[in-house]
């Protein structure tokens, strides 16, 4: 009994001001209809893809960093569950190259008939 | 001295290693790292959808439907690019913040206010399915299905179908988990045990707003 009223005064509370909450609240809806303006004023280009990127980071920091309390949290938490998935980046990164690779072969390949492509040398068809 | 423990074998034994007291994240109650771990999994669940959605998306030789145009409505005669999407996002957002306030009046033990405010973000994340449903029925009626489409790629569709199929699931899940601690909170059965569950439950319904972030950007505006 000791040892448990014990350990629940161990257990920190995330309790904030509710300010804090209101101005990210804000700032989320702000950020939203930045992002939002992107495609309703037909940004292109590398000036799109930025600017989504941008406001896509910036809301997924608010997020997890003040609504989700990781800013507060012991660093051991936060830097097991925000690092593993920068893994991630490695299989976006190689999936990237070969689909770039796809593209490149659908491009030569695609469309053409087969029956009038060359013929694989005899030795091939052996097989 | 022996661990008490090794005396207890099989799954009881399983069950007590694993709920012994041992701990790597001081101050943090369990149930809330376990939650963090569940959407540490779940992250690498819809990274590895969005991944598929872009290895498919740039290795098509057709035109891309552009989302812009497949998700305008026609509003007071006029036909407005991507406004169900963009209020989809702002109920989404609107709900989270709402959770939010949960969370703090829950540990302020005000249960009424804890109540209302997660019957709030239930109500809201209902209105985000709805409108889903919505947006998916005006596609297949527009001939959108998961092998094609008459805007262009056929990967569209599937990819489409996929990735707001699951964000959807969660929501719905979402809703249900939302309830349930809702209604737990009004009967007071937290009352001994803390209202740490309320910020478990607010952290899974901002994780599920998180990916909405991402599928916003990656699958409606890219």
């Amino acid at each position: 009994m000791e040892h448990a009223q014990a350990h629940a005064a161990d257990v920190e509370h995330q309790e904030h001001p509710l300010g804090v909450y209101f101005r990210i609240w804000v700032l989320l809806f702000i950020l939203s209809g930045m992002s939002y303006a992107v495609d309703y004023y037909h940004f292109e280009g590398y000036l799109r893809w930025s600017l989504i990127l941008i406001f896509m980071m910036l809301k997924a920091g608010f997020i997890t960093a003040i609504f989700m309390h990781m800013w507060w949290e012991r660093m051991a938490l936060a830097a097991a569950i925000l690092l593993p998935p920068l893994c991630l980046l490695v299989l976006i990164g190689i999936m990237a190259i070969e689909a770039d690779w796809t593209f490149l072969m659908r491009d030569v390949w695609m469309g053409q008939d087969i029956t009038q492509l060359p013929k694989p040398p005899a030795h091939m068809l052996e097989h | 001295m022996a661990d008490s423990n090794s005396a207890v074998t099989g799954w009881d034994g399983v069950v007590k290693d694993w709920s012994s007291d041992k701990e790597a994240f001081h101050g943090v109650p369990w149930g809330k790292a376990m939650m963090w771990i569940f959407l540490l999994s779940d992250t690498f669940i819809f990274t590895t959808f969005l991944t598929g959605y872009m290895t498919v998306r740039m290795a098509t030789t057709e035109p891309w439907p552009i989302p812009s145009e497949v998700f305008a409505l026609t509003m007071f005669g006029e036909s407005i690019p991507l406004i169900l999407i963009a209020i989809m996002t702002f109920v989404l957002i609107t709900s989270s913040g709402t959770m939010a306030l949960a969370v703090n009046y829950g540990y302020r033990r005000d249960k009424t206010k804890t109540f209302w405010l997660m019957l709030a973000t239930a109500v809201l994340g209902a209105t985000f399915v709805g409108m889903q449903v919505f947006e998916w029925s005006k596609l297949i009626s527009e001939g959108v299905r998961p092998w094609g489409n008459p805007m262009g790629a056929a990967q569209f569709g599937s990819a489409f179908f996929m990735i707001t199929g699951f964000h959807g699931l969660h929501v719905s899940i979402g809703v249900i988990y939302l309830l349930t601690v809702a209604f737990k909170v009004k009967l007071g059965h937290y009352d001994k045990k803390g209202y740490e569950i309320v910020e478990i439950t607010g952290l899974y319904w901002h994780f599920v707003d998180l990916v909405w972030v991402f599928i916003f950007a990656f699958f409606y505006l890219w």
